[in-house]
């Protein structure tokens, strides 16, 4: 692009509103956990002493921030692992079959619209401890489900919550990828009598990677912000922490425990973890449209 | 097909409906469960319909979600609606004319203001969440339908996806436009607004679902029930301290809150893969 | 800042603004399933009485979402007028001098009648100062009692409930014998298990009198032999399946109803919930202690929650909100929440109008609560727990316990951490109302 209108006020008139919201929603907010990181007070915010470093330096030696920081890590992975693992089985099934194709897509696509809330609540009907279907199935089978007590059940819970919704996104975008692979190369390396699982390892899957890695990264991201919804309808970040992700720990230590100069730390912690994935992500996608 | 093995055709099938049906079965669960009577809830969760179908919809739609929340969910519906096409049209007006100014001016600050949208924008409210609360609380948005929409509409996708579509453009239409005597406003929408017709459609789908997904945030600025949204009343019904769930109300209030964004994708399926691939890539 | 306000007022599709002829308060709650829609009919009853003030009931979720989010309300100024508060948010609330109007200071301004002898003292006790006064207003008070299924016990040969927990244990065993899946399940594990415990065996909770006589310095105490001792029991119970663990508040209590585990203990509140989902004959027995420990048990301490009421309202409103409290204390009132929830009646007059009425005759096991509350003079240790940040310490307890259940510490192990973690949140509460 090289011709411009030459306005030179109406450009700023047109980013106005969007650099109001901005200002209004994000920097004043950002601002105030910024001061009140600084600052203890009590419950109600009737009394306020500055203490400088001080909720950084709990927060540093708090045993909890590293556990959750571990769950947030487990978690997350597992999520873009299995989400991506399933999706791409699917995905290289569905573009096997030639009827039906839409009919599968249309079929598989539509968990994305759920609310991850909802999904939680879905998931844990399911998995109920007490009447839950799945796990009275799998107390017959002689497993002893009980995601209120045991902490990895807990959080095979939530990953199950979570990555039931991501399916469908990476499925998509498998799907795509594949249909762009040219047939050429996958008929050349059949008349050489290459097997079909051969073919898919030695070729597909190559030229699958950059879609893999892309879905990697949005995986990610998605485990760590858009999941908010799933843990608190299902775990609460129980037991005992063992799902109480870093974005969930700010409200959990906000909201519900009151601590405001404890949860602005971490929400200024977060934000610097934010602000270094956005640029990573935008450096690599900008590459990406360039290529 | 390359060559043609049946049994892996039929293989193929078989993991694909496999896969359908595990994907497909809590949406089955609620839905028996919607049918059932709330003490069918007891010992096991029902795998099969009840007889309460018609009673448990018609009460949940149009008398009270359930104890904890006494107000119809066609109230609901129409909050999640006013927000999820508020955030919508919002997100769509305010990221398109900032990226037009991007794109088609050239001004001082310009890569300063994109930068200022891009990366604070990335930060979700969830990390921000009790500062946000005050700020909403001071400008006395609390319980109210702009509290609900205007902290959602500024959006870094958006306006990423517009900037992006608009310099895909020629260069010439510009030109073109200026030998017509055409001015900036007259451009935008006489060529622009036609040209991204598409993309605003996918825009849409993908950001009303974003919009009428909203949990976190209603939850914490309506305590007024005539504000509640359809997805975050779900929590409402869950926490019943020394009572008992009725997950009957529950899974008819799961479904209804469904139903809506599902049906969007599923009959906008194209316009849905067009805007997740522009959205993301 | 003005002028942004005046912006967004501009910007806003805000719909608020209508006027009302009666002067509106809000009361928001937790209480909901079947408590919740006897709440809402007294509420009703109470704008039906009168034409000048109306109360406007808003379920917030459970006690912890209640209270937290009427404190994030009222750093807004957008606070109720009354809260309803869990009783271990007591100390939190106390501690907010300048956020809460005491109840009995409202009564006496606004000219209400009100005499705090009316009501029992080991429930008001829970809620007042060291001189006495009445800060909040009890609603809802429950105390743990023990629920057994009839049926279950009768087909193990059993003919009456298990007193002590040493007869917990014995009954299980048979109960096991005869085909059930568990003995007993609880709810509220920390108040039942080790709150309660403490009290009932006359065993401090935590320092400074449970927190009663000061907020400085107060320190957990719940890592004593006698806690031990019981957790490791019920550990060893659950190993041989007479406990099981289904929850941290009352999720466990389906496992009593589909008749999976014998015995439940739990709030005294759950009442209504079992006579609606219990498809077995029920009974109510009081909360077993340690034979081995006490000979005779000391009384039960409350749980449930009181109304408080929040600064920063009109005086009308206040005129408001104490006439609605006074009706709440009316024995009528009292006396249908008491017999529709199970919840202990608050006044003396309620438990007498309910045995008048002949309720306790005909719903057996309806006063094992009352009778528990009052079968002793509370003593210092089983007057009931005053502890800042004690929402956190019940989480905290929470985990610890749940660490115990599934086997990655030892009792002694988890308690000890469970009172280190907790005395930090103590130790900060009292640092941010020094």
């Amino acid at each position: 692009m090289s011709v411009y209108f030459p306005q030179k006020k109406l450009p700023y008139l047109l980013v106005l509103p969007q650099l109001i919201i901005t200002a209004i929603f994000f920097l004043w907010p950002a601002g105030q956990a910024f001061k009140q990181a600084f600052y203890r007070e009590d419950a109600f915010g009737l009394s306020q002493t500055f203490i400088g470093f001080g909720n950084f330096i709990d927060l540093f030696q708090d045993p909890l921030y590293y556990k959750s920081m571990g769950v947030t890590m487990v978690f997350s992975f597992s999520v873009a692992f299995f989400g991506i693992a399933i999706a791409l089985w699917l995905a290289v099934m569905a573009d096997r079959v030639i009827r039906g194709k839409m009919v599968y897509q249309t079929l598989l696509v539509w968990p994305y619209a759920v609310a991850p809330a909802l999904a939680g609540v879905l998931w844990w009907i399911l998995f109920d401890p007490n009447i839950g279907p799945i796990a009275l199935f799998l107390d017959r089978i002689g497993i002893h489900w009980n995601h209120f007590l045991n902490g990895d059940q807990a959080m095979i819970l939530v990953v199950i919550a979570a990555t039931w919704k991501q399916i469908s996104y990476n499925f998509l975008f498998f799907l795509a990828g594949l249909q762009a692979i040219p047939r050429s190369l996958i008929e050349a390396a059949a008349i050489d009598g290459a097997s079909p699982f051969k073919r898919f390892w030695d070729i597909v899957f190559p030229l699958l990677s950059p879609t893999t890695f892309f879905l990697l990264v949005v995986n990610l991201v998605y485990a760590f912000f858009d999941t908010f919804g799933v843990i608190d309808t299902t775990t609460q970040g129980g037991p005992d922490g063992s799902t109480n992700t870093l974005v969930y720990k700010v409200f959990k230590d906000g909201f519900i425990g009151l601590d405001s100069g404890g949860s602005a730390a971490q929400s200024i912690v977060l934000m610097a973890i934010v602000g270094l994935m956005t640029v990573v992500q935008f450096r690599f996608i900008e590459r990406k449209v360039q290529y | 097909m390359i060559e043609n093995r049946p049994w892996l055709k039929l293989f193929s099938h078989f993991i694909l409906i496999a896969g359908v049906l595990i994907v497909a079965l809590p949406v089955w669960v609620a839905l028996v469960g919607s049918t059932q009577s709330a003490s069918s809830f007891a010992d096991s969760v029902p795998l099969w319909f009840g007889d309460q179908g018609v009673q448990n919809w018609s009460h949940v739609l149009f008398h009270a979600a359930g104890s904890t929340l006494q107000i119809p969910v066609w109230h609901l519906l129409l909050n999640s609606m006013i927000m999820a096409l508020g955030i919508t049209f919002g997100k769509i007006a305010i990221s398109m004319i900032s990226a037009y100014a991007i794109v088609f001016f050239r001004f001082p600050f310009r890569s300063l203001i994109f930068w200022v949208i891009f990366i604070t924008l990335m930060l979700p409210v969830e990390v921000r969440i009790v500062p946000t609360y005050q700020v909403i609380a001071n400008l006395n948005m609390l319980n109210s339908y702009s509290g609900l929409i205007l902290p959602m509409i500024a959006s870094a996708t958006a306006t990423f996806l517009f900037r992006q579509c608009f310099m895909s453009m020629p260069g010439e239409l510009v030109e073109a436009a200026r030998i017509d005597g055409a001015g900036p406003i007259r451009f935008f929408f006489d060529i622009l607004l036609p040209m991204s017709r598409t993309n605003i459609a996918a825009m849409f789908v993908i950001m009303f679902i974003y919009g009428w997904n909203q949990y976190l945030w209603p939850l914490i600025i309506t305590t007024d029930d005539t504000y509640y949204t359809l997805v975050m009343s779900i929590k409402n019904m869950l926490s019943v301290p020394d009572g008992d769930i009725e997950w009957n109300n529950v899974m008819v209030t799961t479904l209804l809150a469904m139903i809506p964004p599902v049906a969007v994708v599923v009959g906008m399926q194209k316009l849905f893969v067009k805007g997740l691939v522009d959205a993301e890539k | 800042m003005r002028k942004l306000t005046l912006a967004m007022a501009v910007l806003g599709l805000s719909l608020s603004g209508s006027s009302f002829a009666t002067t509106e308060i809000q009361w928001w709650h937790a209480m909901g399933g079947a408590n919740g829609e006897e709440l809402n009919k007294i509420v009703k009853e109470f704008n039906d009485s009168q034409d000048k003030y109306k109360v406007d009931p808003v379920f917030k979720g459970n006690y912890t979402e209640t209270m937290t989010s009427a404190i994030a309300a009222f750093r807004a100024h957008k606070q109720p007028a009354i809260v309803q508060v869990f009783e271990v948010g007591t100390a939190s609330m106390m501690a907010a001098k300048g956020a809460i109007y005491p109840v009995y200071k409202l009564m006496k301004d606004t000219h209400e009648p009100f005499n705090p002898k009316d009501y029992l003292s080991s429930v008001t006790g829970y809620y007042s100062d060291l001189q006495g006064n009445m800060l909040s207003m009890p609603f809802n008070s429950s105390t743990p009692v023990l629920y057994y299924n009839k049926d279950m016990f009768k087909k193990a040969g059993i003919s009456s409930p298990p007193k002590t927990w040493e007869e917990v244990a014995a009954d299980s065993k048979k109960l096991l014998a005869s085909g059930a899946k568990c003995g007993f399940t609880t709810g509220w594990q920390s108040w039942v298990q080790l709150e309660n415990l403490s009290a009932r065996h006359n065993v401090p909770f935590a320092s400074n009198d449970d927190g009663f006589s000061g907020i400085k310095g107060t320190k957990l105490l719940f890592n004593g032999p006698l806690q031990v001792m019981h957790i490791t029991k019920m550990h060893e119970w659950q190993k041989s399946g007479i406990f099981s663990y289904g929850g941290r508040r009352s999720d466990s209590v389906p496992m009593f109803y589909s008749q999976q585990c014998a015995m439940y203990t739990g709030s005294s509140s759950a009442y209504g919930g079992m006579v609606k989902n219990a498809k077995f004959d029920f009974g109510v027995s009081s909360l077993p202690y340690w034979a081995s420990e006490v000979k005779k048990p000391n009384n039960t301490i409350i749980g449930g929650a009181s109304l408080w009421v929040l600064r920063g309202k009109s005086k009308e409103q206040y005129k408001a909100v104490a006439a609605f409290l006074h009706f709440l204390s009316t024995p009528k009132i009292q006396a249908e929440w008491h017999q529709f929830t199970g919840y202990l009646p608050i006044t003396h007059a309620a438990y007498e109008l309910t045995k008048k009425e002949g309720f306790y005759k005909t719903h057996p096991g309806t006063d094992v609560a009352v009778l528990q509350m009052t079968a002793s003079k509370p003593t210092v240790n089983s007057r009931g727990l005053r502890l800042g940040n004690f929402v956190q310490i019940r989480d905290v307890i929470n985990s610890a316990l749940e660490s115990v259940w599934s086997g990655q510490a030892t009792p002694q192990a988890a308690l000890n951490t469970a009172v280190e973690r907790g005395d930090v949140l103590l130790r900060k509460f009292a640092r941010a109302h020094q």
